[in-house]
C-alpha cells in the first residue's frame, strides 16, 4: 500500500513544532479564539488578571504572576495542538502544491490547430493534448487513446497507471505526468476547483467545516463551560456570606480548571488529524460528515472481484476422469497451457510445477502447434506430435469429444457438476483419441485474511454484504469462504441500488465502492461512497470520498478511521470532565483553609499550601493539554470489537484513569514546585 | 444502625421493586388507550369529560402544540388557585371562618408552588386555607400537576419509541385519562386505607379541649416575638385549651405521596399524627413516593422495546437511593457528637442516635429513609425535621434534590429528568464505542444536546443564582434563624427545594417574607415550566427520527455498566455543580461540628 511507503512524520517533527509554535501565539486573536467556547472563557480569564496583575502588582504578586502565566500557556497550548495538526496537513499540502506548478497546454482548437495556453487558462470543456513527458495541465477525461500515467505526486505510487478513454479508467488528475503515448483529454474543472486544489484545501484545513458530532460536542462543552462559570460566580457571594471572600485569580483558577480545557483545547486537532489520517491512507473525504459517517456504518457492501477475490480464477486441482492417472491429466493440461496467455492458464501451468514438478517445456522443439480460444470452437488446446489436447467449458469439449467419436463419460459429468456447486468453474481437459482425461478446477481466490477482516466487522456490529456478477450458487460458495454475511448475486448497479435503498430505509448506514459511470448513482445514494481514483470522473463525482490507491479493500480501513476519530473524541470528553473531581479536592480547601481549617480534612491529596495546591491544579490543567496531543492527533489505540468490550475498555482508561490521574499529577506537580521554592 | 433498621429498608425497597411490573404494565395499557378493568367505570366518565370540553381523543399533537396546552392549562390552574385563596373568605366549607390568604406574595407563593407540583409552603395549613381551599384549590392541583408530569413523561417516551412520526401524543387525553385511572381510583381506595390507621376524614370545626395542665407561654406581640413587660421578662399567658385541627385529611393524604405533591394538610406535614399517624401510615406513604416513579421505568422499556433498559435505569436509581438512605441512616444513627456523656446508643426505651426533630414512633431508620425517599422523588413531605438532622444526614436530602430528583423521581418529571441525563450520558460516553451517538436506535445529534443542555443549565442558574443573592442581600440573610454554614445551608436547601420542585423545608428559614414568597415561587415556576420545554423539545424531534437498528456494534444500554455509567454522569454532573456551594454548607458544618461547633 501506498500509504505505507510514504514515510510517517514523527508527532514532534521540529519543522512543524516551530511553525506551530508561532501559529499558537497568532491563534490567539479574540476573534478566532470566539468559535471555541471553552478556550475562549480562558483567555478572557487570563487577560482579567494580567489587567488585575499589572493594577495591583504588590499583592501576593509571584502566586497571581505565575497564576497568570499559566493560565495564557493553557491557551496557548490548546492553540498549539491545532497548530500542530493544521501543520501536519500543511506539509503534506506543500508536497502537493509542488504538483500544481504552472504548466504550459496543447488547447486544440475547433479548428483542429493547437495553441499553447498556460494551464491557468483552462476552462471546462477545453480539450487538450498531451504528450509523453508532459504534465496533465487539469483534471479531466480522455477522449481520445492510451497512455501511462505517473500518478506519485498525488497517490505517492511509483509504478504507473494506464489510463484510456471509454471505460472506467478514463479520469485524469491535473498535474500527474503522460510517461508513454500521447492522449486528447476534455478538461472537467476550472482553475482553482481541481482535485488537486481540493486535497490542498483538504489537508490544510482550510475549507474545514465543523462535522455534525463536532457540532453537537461544542454544545455540550459551552454548556458545561456555562454551568461551572456559575458555579464559581455564585460562589464568591457564598464565600462572601461565609466571610471567606476569594481574589479573582483564585476564582478563575477553580473556573478555568473545572470547565473542560483538555478536550476543547484538542477538539479541532483530533478532527484535523482524523482527515489527516485519512489522507495518509490515500484516501480523500470531500466532508468531515462523511468520515464520521465512516464510523457509523452497519453495512459494508464490497464488489468480489478485485476486493473480496484476487482478480482472477486459479486453477486449484487436477480431478481425472476415470481410468486416468492425476499426473497424466496434469500433464495434458500444461501442454495445452503452456501458449495459454490468459491468467487462467498460466496459472494452470503454476499448479502443474507446483504439484507435479512438470517443469515448462519448449513448445517449438517438439513441433507443438497452439489452437487458441475462439468464440467459435470456445476452447483452446495444442497439437503436438499427433496428439490433439483440448481444453474448455464442458459442452464445447463434450461436443468436440463426441465428434471424435469417442464417449464422454457420465462421471466426468458429475465431477463438473461437484466442481460448479464448490463455487468453482470446471475446465474439461480431452485428448482427441483418449475422450475426456478430466477436470481442472478453476477457483475464485480468496483474498488472504479477509476472513479475519470480516469477522473483526462482524464484532463491530458491521454486517458486509459481497456483491458478484456470478450465479447464486457460485455466489454463496464464495460468500461462505470468504465469510461475508450476505451476498447478492447476478447483480445489476439497479439491483445494487435496490439493496441500498432497502438497507437505508431500515435505518442502517450503507458504504461501498465503485469506479464506473454506472456506479455513480449507487455511489451517491450510499452515505459512505467510496471512488477508484483510477475511476471515471462520474463516479469521482458522485462519491463522498476517493481512494488514490483504487484499492476497494481500502473501505475496511476507512471505516476503522472514521471509528477512531470518534472514540478519540468521545475518550477525551469523558477524561477531561473526570479529571474535575480531583481539581475540586486540590483547590475548594485551598481556598477555604485559612477561614476554616477543618476544611483541611478535603485536601486529601496533602498539597502543601493554599498557593501550591491551587497553582499545581492549574498547571496540570495546562500541561495535561500538551501531554495529550500525540494521543489526539494518533488517534486512541483502535480495536475492532464490540461496543461493550470497547465501552468497558475505554471507560476503565479514559473515565476511571481521568479520575486518578489527576490526582497523581497535581500532588506531583505540587511537590516539584514547593521544591522549587515556587509556592 | 440496627439490622431492623435496615431490614425495614430492605423490605421497603423490595416493595417498590414489586411494585414495578404491575402497576408499569398498567400504566401502558391507560396510556396506550387499550382495555382495561375499570373502563366500565371510567370509559363513560372519560367520554363525558370529551364531549362537554370537546377534546378530540384521535387528534394527535406535535411537541410544539403538547407544550402550549399544557402551558395553557398550567396557566389558568394556577390563577384558580389564587383567585380561590384570596376570595375563600366568601366560599363554603369555612368553619374556621378564614379570611383571604394574604399577604398576596404568599398567595402567589402558594398557587405557582402547587401548579408545579412543588407544595412549598409558606403557611400552615390549618390556620390559613380553609377546606374548600384545600380540597378545590390545593387537593386540585394535587391531581393535575401529578398528572401533568406523568402525562409529559409517557409523550417523552413515546417520543423515544415512535418513529418518523410528527407527533408525540394528545395532552387533553393523556392528563384525564392520567387523572382517571392512574390516579384516582388509587386515592379512593388508599384514602380509606390510611383512615383505618387514624388518618382524620371530616369537615368539622376544630375541637377544643382542656389541658390536664395549664400551661405557661410567652406572649407574643404582632411582631411575633415575645413581648417584653417592664421588668424586662417576658410577659407570660396561661393557656387551659387545646385547639385540635380537623377536616378532610385522608384524601389529601393519599393524593400527596402517590402523586409526590408533598403539600401537608398540616402545617407539621407527615409528622403530624392526623397524617401519619402509625409506621403502617409510614410505610404505606412512603410507599405510594416511589410507586409510580418505579413503575415509569417498567413503562419505558416495554413502550421502547427494551425492557432490559428500563430494568438498567432502575438498577441506577435504586443504587443511588441505597447509598443515600445509607449515608443518612449512618450519620443520624451516629448521633452527635458533641453530647460528650449523653447515651446515644440504640436500646430497648430509646431509638439512639440523633432523635431531635424526629418522631419517636418513626424512629431514626425511618425517618433517614423518609427523608430520602422524600427527596429522591420531588415529593416534599416530611416525616421530620431535615434542619434538625446531623450536618451529613441533612445533606443528602438537599443532594438527592441537587442530583435533579432522578432517583425514581417526581411522578413523571423525574422520568423525563432522568431521560435528559441518559441522553447526555449516551453523548458522552456513546462516542467511546466508535459510532456517533445513539439511544434506543435514535441518533443524539447537536439539536437534541442543546435542548439537554438548555434542560440541565435551568436548575443551577435558579438555585445557585437565587441562593447567592440572598445570601449576601440583609432581605436574604434576615431570615435565617442560624448562623454560620448552617444558615447557607438553610437559603440553599430553600432554593434548591423549590427549583426541583420538591417543597420539602429545611426549616429554620422564615420563608414567609415578600423576598423568599417571591423568588420561590418564581424558582418553581421556572424549575418546572423552563425544564419542561426543552424536554418536549427532545421528544419532538426524537420521535421525528429513523430508527437505526442495533447490533453489537450499538452503544449498550442494557448494562450493569450503562447503569453505572449513569450513576457517574448524574453524580459529576450534579455534584460538580453544587460541590462549591455544598462544601461552604453541610460539609463545612459537619467538619466543623467534628471539631466541636455546633449551629
Amino acid at each position: 500500500m501506498a500509504s505505507k511507503s510514504k514515510s510517517r512524520k514523527s508527532v514532534w517533527d521540529p519543522a512543524i513544532v516551530r511553525g506551530a509554535a508561532i501559529a499558537s501565539v497568532l491563534k490567539l486573536n479574540p476573534r478566532k479564539m470566539m468559535g471555541n467556547p471553552v478556550m475562549f472563557v480562558v483567555e478572557v480569564g487570563s487577560v482579567i488578571t494580567t489587567v488585575l496583575l499589572l493594577l495591583h502588582p504588590h499583592q501576593a504578586f509571584r502566586f497571581n504572576l505565575q497564576i497568570t502565566f499559566w493560565l495564557w500557556f493553557t491557551v496557548l497550548f490548546a492553540n498549539f495542538a491545532e497548530a500542530m495538526a493544521e501543520g501536519r496537513g500543511k506539509a503534506q499540502a506543500d508536497t502537493l502544491r509542488k504538483a500544481r506548478s504552472e504548466t504550459i497546454a496543447n488547447r486544440l482548437l475547433d479548428s483542429g490547430a493547437v495553441e499553447k495556453v498556460p494551464s491557468s487558462s483552462l476552462r471546462t470543456d477545453d480539450i487538450v493534448l498531451v504528450s509523453a513527458g508532459e504534465f496533465i495541465p487539469g483534471d479531466g477525461e480522455i477522449i481520445d487513446g492510451i497512455a501511462s500515467v505517473d500518478e506519485s505526486a498525488i497517490t505517492g505510487e511509483s509504478a504507473p497507471v494506464i489510463r484510456e478513454s471509454g471505460g472506467d479508467r478514463s479520469a485524469v488528475t491535473g498535474g500527474t505526468r503522460v510517461l508513454s503515448d500521447q492522449i486528447k483529454v476534455k478538461i472537467t474543472s476550472n482553475p482553482g476547483e481541481t482535485f488537486l486544489d481540493r486535497m490542498i484545501a483538504l489537508v490544510e484545513g482550510a475549507e474545514r467545516q465543523k462535522t455534525p458530532n463536532e457540532i453537537a460536542l461544542n454544545i455540550l462543552l459551552a454548556g458545561l463551560t456555562i454551568v461551572f462559570l456559575l458555579a464559581v460566580v455564585t460562589l464568591q457571594p457564598f464565600a462572601i456570606y461565609s466571610g471567606a471572600p476569594q481574589t479573582i485569580f483564585v476564582l478563575v483558577s477553580l473556573l478555568v480548571c473545572l470547565i473542560p480545557t483538555t478536550i476543547g483545547g484538542l477538539l479541532s486537532a483530533i478532527g484535523i488529524a482524523g482527515m489527516d489520517r485519512l489522507v495518509q491512507h490515500n484516501v480523500l473525504a470531500m466532508s468531515g460528515r462523511a468520515v464520521e459517517a465512516a464510523g457509523d456504518v452497519n453495512t459494508l457492501l464490497l464488489d468480489k472481484t478485485g476486493t473480496i477475490t484476487l482478480g482472477n480464477r486459479q486453477a486449484s486441482r487436477f480431478i481425472p476422469a476415470p481410468g486416468v492417472s492425476e499426473a497424466e491429466l496434469a500433464d495434458a493440461a500444461q501442454l495445452s497451457s503452456l501458449a495459454d496467455e490468459t491468467p487462467e492458464g498460466r496459472s494452470i501451468v503454476v499448479l502443474a510445477k507446483e504439484k507435479y514438478n512438470l517443469r515448462g517445456r519448449d513448445l517449438q522443439e517438439h513441433n507443438a502447434e497452439f489452437v487458441p480460444f475462439t468464440a467459435q470452437t470456445r476452447m483452446s488446446g495444442v497439437n503436438l506430435n499427433g496428439f490433439q489436447i483440448r481444453k474448455g467449458a464442458v459442452d464445447a469439449i463434450e461436443r468436440y469429444v463426441k465428434e471424435n467419436s469417442c464417449v464422454f463419460p457420465l462421471e466426468v459429468k458429475e465431477l463438473v457438476e461437484t466442481v460448479s456447486r464448490a463455487g468453482s468453474t470446471p475446465l474439461v481437459v480431452a485428448e482427441k483419441n483418449r475422450g475426456a482425461l478430466g477436470v481442472i478446477e478453476l477457483k475464485d481466490i480468496v483474498k488472504g485474511g479477509m476472513n479475519e477482516r470480516f469477522d473483526q466487522l462482524r464484532a463491530m456490529g458491521i454486517r458486509t454484504v459481497m456483491i458478484t456478477g456470478d450465479n447464486p450458487l457460485t455466489a454463496a460458495a464464495i460468500a461462505r469462504e470468504a465469510g461475508v454475511d450476505d451476498f447478492l448475486a447476478q447483480a445489476t448497479p439497479k439491483d445494487k441500488m435496490d439493496l441500498i435503498r432497502k438497507e437505508q430505509a431500515d435505518g442502517r448506514l450503507v458504504a461501498m465502492t465503485g469506479d464506473g459511470t454506472n456506479d455513480a448513482p449507487a455511489l451517491a445514494q450510499a452515505d459512505v461512497g467510496v471512488a477508484m481514483n483510477s475511476g471515471t470522473q462520474a463516479a469521482k463525482e458522485a462519491g463522498n470520498m476517493v481512494d488514490l490507491d483504487s484499492n476497494p479493500t481500502k473501505l475496511i480501513e476507512i471505516v476503522g478511521i472514521g471509528k477512531q476519530l470518534l472514540m478519540t473524541r468521545g475518550a477525551l470528553t469523558t477524561f477531561s470532565i473526570a479529571n474535575d473531581v480531583a481539581k475540586y479536592f486540590a483547590i475548594i480547601p485551598a481556598m477555604f483553609a485559612a477561614t476554616f481549617p477543618v476544611l483541611n480534612a478535603l485536601n486529601i491529596m496533602r498539597l502543601k499550601t493554599p498557593q501550591s495546591a491551587i497553582l499545581s491544579a492549574v498547571i496540570f490543567n495546562a500541561v495535561i493539554i500538551v501531554t495529550l496531543i500525540p494521543l489526539a492527533l494518533r488517534g486512541i489505540k483502535y480495536r475492532p470489537m464490540g461496543a461493550a468490550a470497547l465501552l468497558r475498555r475505554n471507560l476503565l482508561i479514559y473515565g476511571f484513569g481521568g479520575i486518578i490521574a489527576p490526582f497523581i499529577g497535581i500532588k506531583l506537580i505540587d511537590i516539584i514546585i514547593t521544591t522549587a521554592g515556587l509556592a | 444502625m440496627t439490622f431492623n433498621g435496615w431490614l425495614q429498608i430492605a423490605v421497603f425497597l423490595l416493595l417498590i421493586l414489586a411494585v414495578t411490573k404491575p402497576l408499569g404494565a398498567f400504566i401502558i395499557r391507560v396510556f396506550n388507550r387499550e382495555k382495561t378493568f375499570l373502563d366500565p367505570v371510567l370509559r363513560p366518565i372519560e367520554k363525558l369529560i370529551y364531549r362537554t370540553t370537546g377534546v378530540d381523543e384521535e387528534h394527535e399533537m406535535a411537541w410544539t402544540e403538547y407544550a402550549v396546552a399544557m402551558l395553557l392549562f398550567s396557566v389558568v390552574s394556577m390563577l384558580l388557585l389564587y383567585l380561590v385563596q384570596r376570595v375563600q373568605g366568601f366560599l363554603p366549607f369555612n368553619p374556621q371562618k378564614l379570611g383571604a390568604v394574604t399577604p398576596s406574595d404568599l398567595a402567589f407563593n402558594t398557587a405557582a408552588s402547587f401548579t408545579t407540583n412543588t407544595n412549598w409552603q409558606a403557611y400552615s395549613g390549618e390556620s390559613t386555607m380553609s377546606y374548600f381551599t384545600q380540597m378545590a384549590g390545593l387537593a386540585y392541583h394535587n391531581f393535575v400537576s401529578a398528572a401533568t408530569g406523568i402525562a409529559l413523561a409517557i409523550a417523552f417516551i413515546r417520543g423515544i419509541a415512535r418513529r418518523q412520526m410528527e407527533t408525540i401524543g394528545n395532552f387533553w387525553v393523556d392528563l384525564v385519562r392520567c387523572c382517571l385511572w392512574v390516579l384516582l381510583p388509587f386515592c379512593v381506595v388508599g384514602s380509606l386505607v390510611l383512615v383505618s390507621q387514624g388518618v382524620v376524614q371530616n369537615l368539622r370545626p376544630y375541637d377544643k379541649v382542656t389541658i390536664v395542665e395549664p400551661q405557661q407561654v410567652p406572649h407574643l406581640g404582632t411582631d411575633g416575638k415575645p413581648t417584653l413587660g417592664t421588668d424586662g421578662k417576658p410577659v407570660m399567658d396561661t393557656v387551659t385549651e387545646q385547639t385540635i385541627a380537623q377536616g378532610p385529611v385522608a384524601s389529601q393524604e393519599f393524593i400527596k405521596e402517590w402523586g409526590t405533591n408533598g403539600g401537608g394538610f398540616f402545617n407539621a406535614n407527615s409528622s403530624h399524627p392526623f397524617e401519619n399517624p402509625t409506621p403502617l401510615s409510614n410505610l404505606i406513604e412512603m410507599f405510594c413516593i416511589f410507586a409510580i416513579g418505579s413503575a415509569l421505568t417498567y413503562a419505558l422499556g416495554h413502550m421502547t422495546g427494551s425492557p432490559r433498559h428500563g430494568w438498567a435505569i432502575w438498577g441506577a436509581m435504586a443504587a443511588l437511593f441505597l447509598v443515600g438512605v445509607t449515608v443518612a441512616y449512618w450519620a443520624e444513627a451516629r448521633g452527635n457528637p458533641q453530647m460528650h456523656g449523653v447515651d446515644q446508643h440504640v436500646s430497648t426505651v430509646q431509638p439512639g442516635g440523633n432523635m431531635e426533630g424526629k418522631e419517636v414512633r418513626f424512629g431514626i431508620a425511618n425517618s433517614a429513609l423518609f427523608a430520602t425517599v422524600t427527596t429522591d422523588a420531588s415529593c416534599g413531605a416530611i416525616n421530620g425535621w431535615h434542619d434538625s438532622f446531623t450536618p451529613l444526614g441533612g445533606m443528602v436530602p438537599m443532594v438527592n434534590i441537587m442530583l435533579s430528583e432522578v432517583i425514581f423521581g417526581g411522578v413523571g418529571s423525574g422520568m423525563y429528568g432522568m431521560l435528559v441525563f441518559v441522553v447526555l450520558t449516551v453523548f458522552i460516553a456513546g462516542l467511546m464505542v466508535g459510532r456517533t451517538p445513539e439511544y434506543l436506535g435514535k441518533k443524539i445529534e447537536a439539536y437534541e444536546v442543546k435542548m439537554a443542555m438548555l434542560f440541565a443549565l435551568v436548575f443551577p442558574l435558579i438555585v445557585l443564582l437565587l441562593a447567592a443573592v440572598s445570601s449576601v442581600k440583609g432581605f436574604g440573610t434576615s431570615s435565617i434563624a442560624n448562623p454560620g454554614p448552617h444558615g447557607l445551608s438553610e437559603i440553599l436547601y430553600a432554593f434548591t427545594s423549590a427549583a426541583g420542585n420538591n417543597g420539602s423545608a429545611f426549616g429554620g428559614l422564615n420563608a414567609n417574607t415578600p423576598w423568599y414568597n417571591t423568588a420561590i415561587g418564581f424558582a418553581c415556576l421556572g424549575g418546572r415550566f423552563l425544564m419542561k420545554i426543552p424536554m418536549l423539545a427532545i421528544a419532538g424531534s426524537l420521535a421525528k427520527k429513523k430508527f437505526v437498528p442495533p447490533s453489537v456494534g450499538t452503544f449498550p444500554v442494557t448494562t450493569p455498566l450503562f447503569s453505572v455509567l449513569l450513576i457517574g454522569v448524574i453524580l459529576i454532573l450534579g455534584a460538580l455543580t453544587f460541590f462549591p456551594a455544598l462544601s461552604l454548607g453541610p460539609i463545612l458544618e459537619h467538619l466543623l461540628m467534628n471539631a466541636g461547633q455546633a449551629f
